[in-house]
Parts: structure tokens; C-alpha cells; sequence
């Protein structure tokens, strides 16, 4: 069976999106990268210099992966937005995820400014992956606003706390029919594996490979994890079901 | 509203017995809250704390890798005029003191941008003495319409102005304030300083009124030694938390400077050892775990080099503090004696050496 995700009309090879910040070098980053087998990578902007030579991180991101700027301490859509334009000058091409972050505290996304920045940025032909709490009716919101997904957190960043939004996240699987990903807060690979489980198109992890003790190797153990979970998902887990799909002992007798 | 309230709330609050009373019992919950409170806080600073150093250490060491990262974002101070109306007792600037004055012309500060701007640093720390004559806010606002050509953030760390004067920087291409209330002891406070400084809640509420005008980053802090450092590292805590609070959306980061041997030989009264500078830093980092840690060349490198790791996010690095001494050396003398000369190689590649990212740049000017 093909099993292929696709992402703005594009396939993309790994679901296994990953962050590159926090790292402790931009060649363990590197060598991360090429051990996740990831295809899309996300660089935050405001760390971006073209102008620094052999320590531009974007030097340090291997070739064959879509570069996936984001918008990292944006406030507000009007900031966002100009991340984004400012990021296409760069050179990053068209893909952006917008993450609006109005709390220091807890940074938890903002919702609606960042419906406002997607709703501007797809007119401008941008592929647009925003970054959300998961909430049903402003991931519609997103889809009609143009987004290319929608990028739920599974818990508050950085916290590595796993798949606490489950629930939510799986309203939005069985509803939306746009790539659902799931990201921030998954601290380990089992937990990336709940998530492709309960059918998410993709994981995104950032803290809990760039903060290991060895990056490469938890990358490659992520990559594992959610190519089973994806393919418990595809398989239909059947231990989990009450009574066997094949036969009714209810209901048989109607027939 | 103002922090000034909660200053007030603490005036009556007998802090030495407090802090003694701080027992095993409220440090082993200090350090297994989730979210520790200005109890767990004062807890984390008492003396009985020092025998849990280590734990807090560890759990600071955590939440830092957590919420930064293997990575610290360096910066670069740069003062741009020594002019100063001010007597503090501590400081080399102060009025009166023997030493040449003098402000950079634009041509001079962009002379000193070329040469911080060659060593990779893109954050910039810009620095008066106060003199509205002599370094007048529209003075300040064009140096940082200058600076932002050379750099990605242009902080500032200059005398308090009212709101109206800090949307105007902001609206020259201010990023961030730094501004220290010294100490919060009042009495201390009006014995130490002669001036306009001397109006004690003019300062207090200044990052207040940075933050309304949309600064995106605030740092706060006391000089530590000046006072009871406890206490004023623990109002220094609840200040930081008081503007996240209040303004979620800003950036919020303390500093801990430790009072240097200065020009005026000024001694401390209440010195901070370097057990308890760590002390500090970890129970910040428990207490405020999202704000931003700053450690300046004020402390020598056998510290910083150590402090990595332990909660520090943000580091200066080939720092002058002399005007105009990135182009030509130390023609004038420096606000506070540097105790890590080491370069922004030097220092990066300390960094480097101690598993972690120097960042030069993070953030993009908008």
C-alpha cells in the first residue's frame, strides 16, 4: 500500500519533522539532521545571519531537506508576517511555520493572530504550517484561512511532558482533512509513537533530541518510533477493540 | 499599578528572621515544586539552602537545558558617553570623580560597531552615564538608529526616561532595556545615590514603562553587595516575575552583577561569595525558570566558564566598558574593572568546550 505523505501537493519522505534549535554545535545539528532521515527541517529566523560565514546555521542543514523557516519570537501576526517576507529574502523559499507567541510564560501559541498571519501569508504563496493549541474550530479556521496543516502541541514547549492534548488531537485527526502535526512537548519516542498511533501525519521534535545526551542516536530512535506508530495506525491496532470487527454476536441474527 | 505595591507589601517583612527560619522541610519542597512560590523562593536563598547546593544546581541545570538549550546568546556592551549628573558611592562615572569625559560622535560610535560587528557579535548593549545634557534622548535615539545597521538587536542600558521617550527609541530601533535598581532597600538606596538618581521609584517603575511602550526584552537586577543581598535578590526574583506577569508578551531576564573594586573604592558591605553567586543563579533559575540569566566580564573566567551550564543564558564577551574602547584601547576609564579580558573567540570557544552553542544572533530586526 502507498503510504506516502504529502504536504502542499509535495511528498515528503520522513514524517519525522525536526527543530534545530538548542543544539550544543551546528555539526551535531548536521549530523542529527542526516541520522533523523528527516525531510523537512525547521530553522528559526531570528537565529538565521547570512552574513556569518561558516557559522550560518543554514550551511549546516543538509541539502535534500526542505528548509521550513519559522517565526520564532513573533508577537503578533504583523511580526510574523514580516518574519516570513524577510525570511523568502533570505532565501528559505516558501515554506513557514508560523508560530505567534504572546506569553513568555507558558509559550503557548496564539491562536488567533496566528489564523491572521496564516490568512495573509497563503495570499502570498506561502506554505503555510501553523504552529496551535488544538482547537477544532480555529483549525478550521486555518484550513480556510490556507494553511497547508495544522501543527497542534501535544503539550507546552519544552516541557517534554508527551501526548497530554490526546485528546484534542484526535478530534482534530478524525475531522480535519489536512495533514494534522503533531508538535512540541513529545520528550521521548514512545511518545511520538502515541501520536502516529492515533493517526498523526507527523511528528515535530526539537528539545528532547537537541538537549540529549547523544542528538544522533535518540534522532534515529525517534525515526523508529514513529514509523511503528505509524504503521500500528495503518495496521488497526486490533488489541485495543472490545469485540472482533469479523464477526456480529450481537447482531448476526438479522441477517 | 506598579511593582512599587509589592515593595511596599514587603517593608514590614522581617527578612533575616525569614530566612533563618528556613528550614530542610521548606528547601526539600522548594526544590520538588512545580512552580515554587516567593516562599520556596526565599527558601532556595537562605543560608540552610547552601547544604542542598548541589540539588539545586541539578535541577537548574535542567530547566535551563529545557527551556534554552545547549546554547548562549553572547552580546557586546557598548558605552557611548560617560557624562554623568549622578554621585553613586560604587561608581567609576560618577560626578566628581577625575576622569577624562567625553561622548562619541556618530562617526566614532560606528568606528566602534565596524570592530564589535568583526568579532560576529549581532547583539549590542548600548550605555550612558545620565546626563540629559550631554546625552540627551534624541543623543541615544540616534545612535540606535545607527547601531541597528551593524547589528540584529540593539539593547539599551541608560538613565530612566518617561514612556513617551521609550516609544521613541523603541521607534528608532530599540529591541531591549536593561536598568538596575541597584538595590531595593530604600534607605540604602537614598544613602548611595546623589542626583536625579536618587528618586528611588522613578527607576523602580522604569521597566514598567518600557514594557508599555513595547520594548520586546527587560532585564533587571541589583548590585549585588550594595545591601542584604538576599533580600535583594529576592525582590530582584519577584520583580522579574511581577513584568512577566503583567506583560506576557515581553521577554523578561535578570542579571547578577556582583560589585566590583571600583574607581571609588568603594567595599561592599555585604559581599557575595562565589558560593553564594551560584546559590542565587540556581534559585532564580527555580523560581522564574522562562527568564533569561545575564552574566557580564564582571566576573572572572574561572566563573563563567563554570556558570555554564548552570542557568546562565546570556554572556558578554571581548567587553570594553571605556568610551570609545573597542578603536583605540583604554583612552578613558572604564565604569567597572573587567575581570574576563578574553576575546569573542576566546570566549566562544570556551563555550564550545563546555558543550554548548555561543549564538550570536537571535533575533531579527523587524
Amino acid at each position: 500500500m502507498d503510504d506516502v505523505l504529502k504536504i502542499a501537493g509535495r511528498e515528503i519522505r520522513s514524517r519525522f519533522l525536526l527543530g534545530t534549535g538548542k543544539f550544543p554545535s551546528h555539526t551535531v545539528m548536521r549530523d542529527t539532521i542526516v541520522a533523523s532521515g528527516s525531510h523537512i527541517v525547521t530553522v528559526a529566523v531570528r537565529r538565521v545571519d547570512p552574513d556569518a560565514g561558516s557559522e550560518n546555521m543554514l550551511e549546516y542543514v543538509p541539502s535534500g531537506c526542505i528548509l521550513m523557516p519559522n517565526t520564532s519570537g513573533a508577537r503578533n501576526a504583523d511580526e510574523a508576517v514580516r518574519i516570513a517576507r524577510l525570511a523568502r529574502a533570505m532565501g528559505c523559499g516558501d515554506w513557514i511555520k508560523i508560530e505567534v507567541i504572546s506569553d513568555n510564560r507558558y509559550l503557548l501559541p496564539d491562536n488567533a493572530e496566528t489564523i491572521r498571519a496564516t490568512d495573509i501569508l497563503a495570499k502570498e504563496g506561502f506554505v503555510v504550517m501553523p504552529y496551535m493549541n488544538p482547537d477544532l474550530m480555529d483549525a478550521r479556521r486555518l484550513r480556510d484561512a490556507g494553511a497547508a496543516s495544522v501543527m497542534p502541541l501535544g503539550a507546552p514547549i519544552g516541557t517534554n511532558k508527551g501526548l497530554r492534548m490526546r485528546e484534542m488531537i484526535s478530534i482534530l485527526i478524525e475531522e480535519m482533512d489536512l495533514p494534522v502535526v503533531v508538535d512540541a512537548g513529545i520528550g521521548l519516542p514512545s511518545q511520538a509513537a502515541e501520536s502516529m498511533e492515533i493517526g498523526a501525519d507527523a511528528v515535530l521534535v526539537n528539545t528532547a533530541v537537541a538537549t540529549a545526551k547523544d542528538p544522533a542516536r535518540i534522532a534515529r530512535a525517534f525515526a523508529m518510533a514513529i514509523q511503528a506508530g505509524r504503521e500500528a495506525y495503518l495496521a488497526g491496532p486490533g488489541s485495543i477493540k472490545k469485540y472482533a470487527e469479523a464477526s456480529s454476536p450481537l447482531t448476526g441474527f438479522l441477517r | 499599578m506598579s511593582f512599587f505595591e509589592t515593595i511596599e507589601r514587603y517593608r514590614d517583612f522581617d527578612f533575616a528572621d525569614a530566612i533563618g527560619r528556613a528550614g530542610e522541610a521548606d528547601i526539600a519542597r522548594a526544590l520538588s515544586a512545580e512552580r515554587p512560590g516567593p516562599e520556596d523562593f526565599l527558601a532556595l536563598l537562605s543560608p540552610a539552602a547552601e547544604g542542598r547546593l548541589e540539588d539545586m544546581a541539578r535541577k537548574s541545570q535542567e530547566i535551563t537545558l529545557r527551556q534554552f538549550g545547549r546554547v548562549i546568546q553572547l552580546y557586546a556592551p557598548l558605552y557611548i558617553s560617560n557624562y554623568c549628573v549622578n554621585e553613586c558611592a560604587y561608581c567609576g562615572f560618577r560626578q566628581g570623580t577625575q576622569i577624562p569625559r567625553m561622548k562619541l560622535t556618530m562617526e566614532e560610535i560606528e568606528r566602534e560597531a565596524r570592530i564589535i560587528a568583526a568579532t560576529g557579535i549581532r547583539h549590542i548593549l548600548v550605555l550612558t552615564g545620565e546626563s540629559r545634557r550631554e546625552s540627551p534622548v534624541s543623543y541615544i535615539g540616534e545612535s540606535i538608529e545607527l547601531l541597528r545597521e551593524h547589528f540584529s538587536s540593539v539593547s539599551a542600558e541608560v538613565y530612566p526616561v518617561d514612556e513617551p521617550e521609550y516609544a521613541e527609541l523603541v521607534a528608532s530601533g530599540l529591541d531591549g532595556l536593561t536598568i538596575y535598581q541597584e538595590t531595593y532597600d530604600e534607605n540604602v538606596y537614598d544613602a548611595l545615590h546623589r542626583g536625579p538618581k536618587r528618586d528611588y521609584r522613578w527607576r523602580l517603575d522604569a521597566p514598567e514603562r518600557a514594557c508599555a511602550a513595547h520594548v520586546r526584552t527587560v532585564g533587571v537586577g541589583a548590585l549585588l553587595g550594595l545591601a542584604d543581598w538576599r533580600r535583594d535578590a529576592f525582590l530582584t526574583g519577584l520583580h522579574a516575575a511581577w513584568l512577566q506577569d503583567r506583560f506576557p508578551e515581553i521577554e523578561v531576564s535578570v542579571s547578577l552583577p556582583r560589585l566590583q573594586p571600583q574607581e571609588g573604592h568603594y567595599t561592599s558591605p555585604h559581599e557575595v561569595g562565589d558560593k553564594e553567586l551560584v546559590q542565587i543563579m540556581c534559585a532564580f533559575r527555580l523560581f522564574i525558570p522562562r527568564a533569561g540569566i545575564t552574566v557580564s566580564t564582571r566576573e572572572r573566567g574561572y566563573m563563567r566558564d563554570n556558570l555554564v551550564g548552570l542557568g546562565v543564558t546570556r554572556m558578554s564577551a571581548g567587553s570594553h566598558t571605556e568610551v570609545g574602547g573597542y578603536a583605540q584601547g583604554p583612552r578613558t576609564t572604564g565604569q567597572f574593572e573587567i575581570a574576563d579580558h578574553r576575546s569573542v573567540e576566546e570566549v566562544s570557544a570556551m563555550i564550545y568546550s563546555r558543550g554548548y552553542q555561543p549564538v550570536f544572533k537571535d533575533w531579527q530586526n523587524l
